[in-house]
């Protein structure tokens, strides 16, 4: 019994301890460190708790970027050279917000987590939902204001509508993700357990279909007669199996080609892509009163690039602290794929926690507000 | 261990949801004016918020006016109509405490929009439900989710209107830390996480009365 707590006890630290790094990153490229609520009540009344350190900087730079928007615009009326300058600032101003609205990088960033997903495929959700977010934001401003010449008061409310769909969206999302790895998890505690009648069943069934297929006969059959962290165990033995078999759990780029590999990705696009950014939507706005909506347009998509960047490199940090654990646990006996496991369900309540807190207005930081 | 688990549970939950903090998508030059009755109470607060040029294109979008690119007040009555409505929702963004105690605004009067040189500027006056005599009065004026950045003019941020004499004004600004750090300490662990982000940005106002 002891052998079994213990490694879920471990799974669970290192769950949290994986999601504190994923949370400090995201923390970072805001200011939330100006707020600590828990040590508030402590600490001396002598910290300054904002406009300072990194976090004031990048907040003041995101903001001076961002004001510098609307006098470029309209410098870009009579001096060509200025959309330059436009495009630019534009592209700074996407690193700076990072993800912007619809927590784009926790969800990418924990969704990757859950999914044992690779950095290259995290770049490339990264891109794809950065690009969606500014495809709708054009799309929104192009239809309801150019089109339809909508008032503000409509097109925040279709922003407000958007908004709660995409909380919902991510929601749903998350609710699938730890419907799936809960299971996986179930499994892989029951693996730990002297039962091997239960180790027979593929673990990875839900998101591995191209893995399972193509070395199920060689791999899992062989690993599951014991258990998990078996697999990993193997590796240091000199497998006879191909190169990324016997010790890897998560998928190779190839194999997330495959069948399914972007049909998987394209929920977490849609998820996060859903929700365009206030701020686009602002800018797109001001540039198209200014009979400029093409600057606008090609400063939203400069803007989607920077923050497609930021977002990337917090999907890699994510799925690089990841396999910093998968590799501290391989070597353990019996804890190791639990330990993977509990950590992918961690990342997948979080997604759903993400979900039901913007959905019920508990996380009210983004909330459109339209007046 | 388990008291390990679950502080690094709290910890991450608390980024995470620290991590959903908002940064500002509009920003507003505040003036504001104190009313004082005859008798020397505050009967309510009058504003002048002007909007970034941004967010004034934005909202302008769609209106009709006579002269392309100006709008006169009486085309931004339905716009100016909205704000104030939509502004009751954020409690005006405006919370006033006399001698400590929270006082209540009933809804806005005397509303109007000026359109001037590209920018919007929303006038209302916000009367108090209840006047009050305190010795001290503080006034906050922000954004607890910090979609818009509240900052006071300026040039005469504050006018005390009809304040009896010896009455003494102080305006914190947001990059005062003065008025920060003190308010998280009394209220941050109160309102949960996040719940109070604004708080660091709020321009606060305090009226010493003899």
């Amino acid at each position: 019994m002891k052998l079994h707590l213990s490694p879920l006890a471990r799974g669970l630290l290192a769950c949290a301890a994986v999601l504190l790094v994923v949370g400090v990153a995201d923390a970072a490229l805001h200011h939330v460190f100006a707020q600590n609520p828990f040590g508030a009540s402590k600490q001396a009344p002598a910290a300054e708790p904002e406009a300072s350190g990194l976090i004031g900087w990048l907040l003041a730079k995101q903001s001076e970027f961002y004001r510098q928007m609307s006098s470029t615009i309209r410098a870009a009326k009579s001096d060509g050279s200025a959309v330059w300058t436009l495009l630019f600032i534009s592209f700074a101003y996407g690193i700076f917000h990072a993800a912007g609205p619809g927590h784009g990088k926790a969800v990418i960033a924990s969704y990757l987590v859950a999914n044992r997903e690779t950095a290259r495929r995290g770049i490339a959700l990264s891109f794809a939902s950065a690009l969606m977010q500014s495809l709708v934001a054009i799309l929104i401003v192009g239809i309801s204001a150019w089109i339809l010449n909508a008032t503000a008061k409509t097109m925040c409310r279709a922003e407000g509508a958007i908004e709660i769909a995409s909380y919902a969206l991510i929601a749903l999302f998350g609710l699938r993700l730890v419907w799936v790895k809960g299971r996986t998890f179930i499994r892989a505690l029951q693996a730990t357990q002297p039962v091997p009648a239960v180790a027979g069943v593929p673990h990875e069934h839900h998101h591995h279909d191209a893995h399972d297929h193509h070395d199920h006969d060689h791999h899992h059959h062989d690993h599951h007669g014991h258990d998990h962290a078996h697999a990993d165990h193997h590796h240091g033995h000199g497998h006879v199996h191909d190169a990324h078999c016997g010790h890897s759990h998560g998928p190779t780029p190839s194999e997330l080609a495959g069948p399914g590999g972007w049909k998987r990705g394209f929920a977490a696009i849609l998820t996060v892509g859903i929700r365009p950014c206030s701020g686009a939507i602002l800018v797109l706005v001001f540039a198209l009163a200014q009979g400029l909506f093409w600057a606008g347009i090609a400063a939203t998509f400069l803007m989607g690039l920077g923050t497609a960047i930021t977002v990337a490199a917090i999907a890699v940090i994510a799925v690089s602290a990841k396999d910093i654990a998968g590799r501290l646990s391989a070597g353990r006996d019996g804890g190791g794929a639990l330990f993977m496991r509990g950590i992918e369900l961690g990342a997948a309540a979080l997604v759903l926690l993400f979900g039901a807190g913007l959905l019920l207005g508990y996380i009210a930081a983004e909330r459109t507000t339209c007046f | 261990m388990r008291a390990l688990l679950g502080l690094l549970l709290a910890a991450t939950f608390t980024l995470v949801a620290g991590a959903a903090s908002a940064h500002p998508h509009v920003w507003i030059t505040a003036t504001s004016e104190l009313l004082y009755a005859e008798d020397g109470s505050i009967t309510g607060v009058r504003h002048a918020w002007t909007f970034d040029d941004m967010f004034s294109a934005y909202a302008v979008q769609g209106l009709e006016s006579k002269k392309k690119g100006a709008y006169t007040r009486e085309e931004l009555v339905p716009l100016a109509q909205t704000n104030v409505e939509s502004l009751k929702e954020y409690a005006y963004f405006t919370f006033a405490k006399a001698d400590g105690k929270k006082e209540r605004f009933t809804e806005p009067v005397d509303y109007f929009l000026d359109y001037k040189d590209t920018v919007l500027t929303l006038h209302f006056t916000l009367p108090l439900k209840n006047p009050v005599k305190p010795k001290q009065l503080v006034l906050e004026v922000f954004d607890r989710s910090f979609f818009i950045d509240f900052q006071m003019a300026k040039d005469n941020p504050v006018k005390l209107v009809g304040a009896p004499s010896g009455c003494q004004m102080k305006l914190d600004r947001p990059s005062d830390g003065t008025a920060t750090a003190q308010k998280l300490n009394e209220q941050t662990f109160m309102d949960g996480p996040n719940a109070n982000f604004g708080m660091m940005f709020a321009n606060k106002i305090t009226v010493d009365c003899p």
